[in-house]
């Protein structure tokens, strides 16, 4: 101890506080603080960087489920929409089956009328046509046969009810 | 001083040189009729020391005269007045120095004042009873110290400076020094400090990690400056990290120190402890610092005393077998002691950013 107290130099000392406080002073206005703020201020803007790299892909993330979701979306309308087509086609072609099958029947039906008032009026002019021929007829033979107008008439009558066209 | 110790000096000066340096040594080491050990020992202890002129290599000329070769240092004495002179004239402690109404002269690395004839007394114990100046000299510790300063300053000065020229990169030996800075402030203030008060202690704890490690890379060198392994020196240095401890302490540093015990027992309970605890406390406050200076003290002085003892080997042995042997072993410590630069700079810079951890803590 007293070896180091003999060694001790107070004026070494005094340099050294002299020395060690100025170059202190100096690097810490000329090189500590311009350095630890450079340092600082690097570091912030990696770490931005990295952050909003971050939020680019979270947001392309989110963009790309969007578009799958709406594709999907799309997708499904599209499906939909198909449906609801086929289903008014076949409900078109239903009802078109539908009325066709009713105008079938009222044409049918129309021409079954036309075709019993054609038939009924031909069997009324064959019927007169018959009866006036076989009145030609008859009145040529009964003219021959019968003298009488009157037992002719009742000849006839009696004839036609007889010839009974159903 | 003989010729061997010369040739020693130079050796130490020109590490390169070691292997041919046995060789040309033995050849005169016969004529030396002073015991190389303890002039081995004595070259040491003069070299521990600090020095008034910073010489680079000395030797004997012809006619057996010493020729020293360096720089020479202003002498700056305060003795009722300053004194000012060039180590030249000291001589190395062979000439007496008249300065004012005084007389100076060099006595074992010490300026003592004297008559004209340059008589020192001794007393019992074989110190000197002569009176000591007040001694403010440049002296070789003070320009390796500047050296450093100035190495330092341009050194980070140019750091910082690359930051806004080059896109807030380091540039060149920066790419070096910038992970230490930030290991620094990553591994040594954020831990011990905290998030929130580290940054007010950055300054002082990476101007002391570089200096104390410049400083000690330099004692390395041939120069063979022993800055850091100089009492006064590590004794500036603890003493700032106990200044800067003690008035940075929060209330809750002194609260531990003088109430370590707190809430947790009633006060008549803690007068007894505290007889023994605060005393105890009180004297931490200045074992701490007081424990950094002799540990880098002690590392760097025993480094170089290790070291120049294991060159100094080299002169003793005197054989083909053991001068190679020493080398060898001379040179493995040399690669420890670069480690050991770096961790004594680490250790000091750790330790204060512990006690500043004490400081600033808040409950």
């Amino acid at each position: 101890m007293e070896k180091l107290i003999g060694e001790f130099s107070l004026g070494l000392f005094f340099w050294q506080s002299l020395i060690f406080i100025g170059l202190f002073l100096l690097l810490k206005k000329f090189a500590w603080t311009p350095i630890l703020d450079a340092v600082n201020e690097r570091e912030t803007i990696i770490k931005d960087a990295l952050a909003s790299a971050e939020a680019a892909r979270n947001e392309m993330e989110s963009l790309q489920s969007d578009n799958k979701r709406i594709l999907k979306e799309a997708r499904a309308e599209k499906e939909a929409l198909l449906k609801e087509a086929r289903a008014t086609r076949s409900e078109l072609i239903n009802m078109a089956k539908e009325e066709a099958k009713v105008e079938a029947q009222k044409i049918l039906e129309q021409a079954q009328k036309v075709i019993q008032n054609e038939k009924q009026a031909a069997l009324n002019e064959l019927r007169d046509q018959v009866g006036s021929i076989a009145m030609d007829i008859a009145g040529k033979v009964l003219h021959k046969e019968l003298e009488s107008n009157e037992k002719q008439l009742q000849l006839v009558e009696q004839l036609l009810k007889e010839i009974n066209l159903k | 001083m003989p010729t061997s110790l010369n040739n020693f000096y130079h050796i130490f000066t020109l590490t390169i040189a070691l292997f041919s340096a046995p060789l040309s040594l033995t050849a005169k080491e016969s004529e030396t009729p002073v015991d190389l050990k303890t002039e081995i020992k004595e070259y040491i202890s003069h070299h521990l020391k600090d020095a008034y002129d910073f010489s680079l290599f000395s030797y004997s000329n012809d006619q057996g005269k010493h020729i020293y070769v360096g720089i020479p240092l202003p002498v700056i004495l305060w003795d009722n007045g300053f004194h000012f002179f060039s180590s030249t004239k000291l001589n190395h402690g062979q000439d007496v120095v008249p300065s004012g109404d005084y007389y100076y002269k060099l006595e074992h690395s010490k300026i003592y004042r004297t008559d004209a004839a340059g008589t020192i007394d001794y007393d019992k114990s074989h110190h000197p009873t002569n009176l000591i100046p007040l001694d403010f000299s440049i002296t070789k510790a003070v320009v390796s110290m500047l050296l450093i300063a100035f190495l330092m300053f341009f050194l980070f000065k140019g750091l910082a400076k690359s930051y806004s020229v080059n896109s807030r990169l380091p540039e060149g030996v920066g790419r070096f020094f910038e992970p230490i800075v930030l290991y620094i402030r990553d591994d040594i203030a954020r831990p011990n400090i905290g998030e929130k008060k580290y940054r007010n202690y950055m300054g002082f704890l990476l101007t002391v990690f570089f200096f104390i490690w410049f400083l000690n890379m330099l004692g390395l060198t041939p120069l063979g400056v022993n800055v850091t392994g100089n009492i006064a020196v590590t004794f500036g240095l603890s003493m700032l990290t106990f200044l800067i401890t003690n008035l940075t302490g929060t209330k809750d540093y002194w609260l531990h120190i003088f109430d370590p015990l707190g809430a947790s027992m009633k006060w008549y309970a803690k007068i007894p402890l505290y007889i023994i605890l605060i005393p105890i406390e009180v004297l931490g406050i200045f074992i701490k610092p007081f424990s950094l200076l002799i540990r880098l003290y002690a590392n760097m002085q025993a480094g170089h005393i290790v070291l120049m003892s294991l060159i100094g080997l080299m002169f003793i042995f005197k054989s083909w077998l053991g001068s190679p042997l020493s080398f060898g072993l001379a040179f493995a410590i040399s690669i420890i002691e670069l480690l050991v630069a770096l961790l004594q700079a680490y250790i000091f810079t750790m330790l204060s950013a512990l006690y500043f951890g004490f400081a600033a803590e808040e409950h």
